[in-house]
């Protein structure tokens, strides 16, 4: 079996070249704006997302196809998200939700419908939120907006939300150490969790990938390995079924981080009013 | 590859699948979490829907403790 591909899952997470800018400095620091296969593929789905709103933003009363579905996603941030978590002082952050939600989401969608080229082979294609820079990038700037927003709408009082109420002093100062760290930990698994899901989805899918492929080859050399075809067409069964659960799992994390983004904002939005 | 190398790269798979390990809490979590959910759902449908958007939060945030393991996991194989 000399002429095997071998089998390597994390070859689809490599950065590739696709056109060479001379790089500049700004300062000491090296700037290279080259387009590789990633920013391609964040600039498709840039594209994508204002052709959408361009093309579905008619304002009819009677919505055709388009507009139907444009509000649907819009009201999955309006009336699911912020209307019941923030209530109504959270009007202002639905816009930066919604973009938040749209990005990652048109993202998500393209690397599951690019992984067919990521399976085939492809170097122009790419799984832009499996790559953990941009996913720390939106978790850290969604992070540190919420925090920021906080000190700028109630001051130091703002550090009472590392201080639980009703413990007494001594226990608030014991508390509050550990309190800061859960706090302080939410970018990091913010930005994992979709990290973590997207790359997990396309290993196990390029796993089977290679399935299909080292199993038919096995059997094309006829005999007894002709058995090799079974599981060939099971592990196809199984990428066409992985497929689709990856199309939920990429709407879902979508929505959970935005989901996120709204809890943590809740904190500031309705601080010391309760619930 | 001489003896030490192979001994760091196998000692180097053990531990990543010793990693991986701690997925096995994050499966049960979301075991106990939607058995849960459609234990409260069957008991009583029409209070279900107002509490899906609560679901996937808990799923987001047990399933992170999974991926941490994962992560880790990659960290080892793949870190230098």
């Amino acid at each position: 079996m000399a002429n095997q591909p071998a089998i390597d899952p994390m070859e689809q997470f490599e950065i590739h070249k696709l056109v060479d800018l001379p790089t500049f400095h700004i300062g000491k620091v090296a700037v290279d704006m080259s387009i590789n296969n990633s920013v391609l593929m964040m600039i498709v789905g840039a594209v994508l997302i204002v052709l959408f709103f361009a093309l579905t933003a008619r304002r009819e009363i009677v919505p055709n196809r388009g507009q139907a579905v444009a509000e649907a996603l819009y009201n999955i941030i309006d009336r699911v998200l912020v209307g019941p978590i923030l209530g109504p002082h959270g009007r202002p952050y639905v816009p930066y939700l919604f973009t938040l939600f749209m990005v990652i989401l048109t993202l998500n969608l393209m690397s599951v419908v690019f992984a067919v080229g990521n399976i085939a082979g492809q170097s122009w294609t790419f799984a832009v939120t499996s790559q953990l820079a941009v996913t720390a990038t939106l978790a850290v700037l969604t992070f540190f907006s919420v925090f920021i927003l906080g000190f700028i709408k109630h001051g130091p009082k703002f550090l009472g939300l590392f201080f639980p109420s009703g413990m007494g002093l001594i226990g608030a100062i014991l508390m509050a150490p550990i309190e800061m760290i859960s706090y302080f930990v939410r970018p990091l698994t913010l930005a994992l969790r979709l990290f973590g899901n997207m790359l997990g989805g396309h290993v196990v899918m390029s796993l089977f990938g290679s399935f299909v492929v080292a199993l038919a080859i096995v059997g094309l050399s006829g005999g007894m390995a002709t058995l090799a075809f079974i599981p060939s067409v099971l592990s196809f069964t199984m990428i066409v079924a992985l497929t689709g659960l990856e199309l939920v799992v990429a709407v879902l994390q979508a929505f959970v981080f935005a989901a996120l983004a709204t809890v943590y904002l809740n904190e500031v939005v309705n601080f010391g009013h309760g619930h | 590859m001489n003896a030490a190398v192979a001994d760091f790269h196998t000692y180097k798979l053990i531990g990543a699948g010793l990693a991986a390990m701690g997925m096995i809490g994050a499966g049960v979590g979301l075991g106990v979490l939607f058995g849960n959910y459609l234990q409260a759902a069957i008991r009583n449908p029409a209070g279900a829907a107002s509490q899906q958007t609560m679901l996937f939060l808990g799923m987001a945030l047990t399933e992170t403790m999974g991926l941490f393991a994962f992560v880790v996991s990659l960290i080892i194989l793949f870190g230098s």
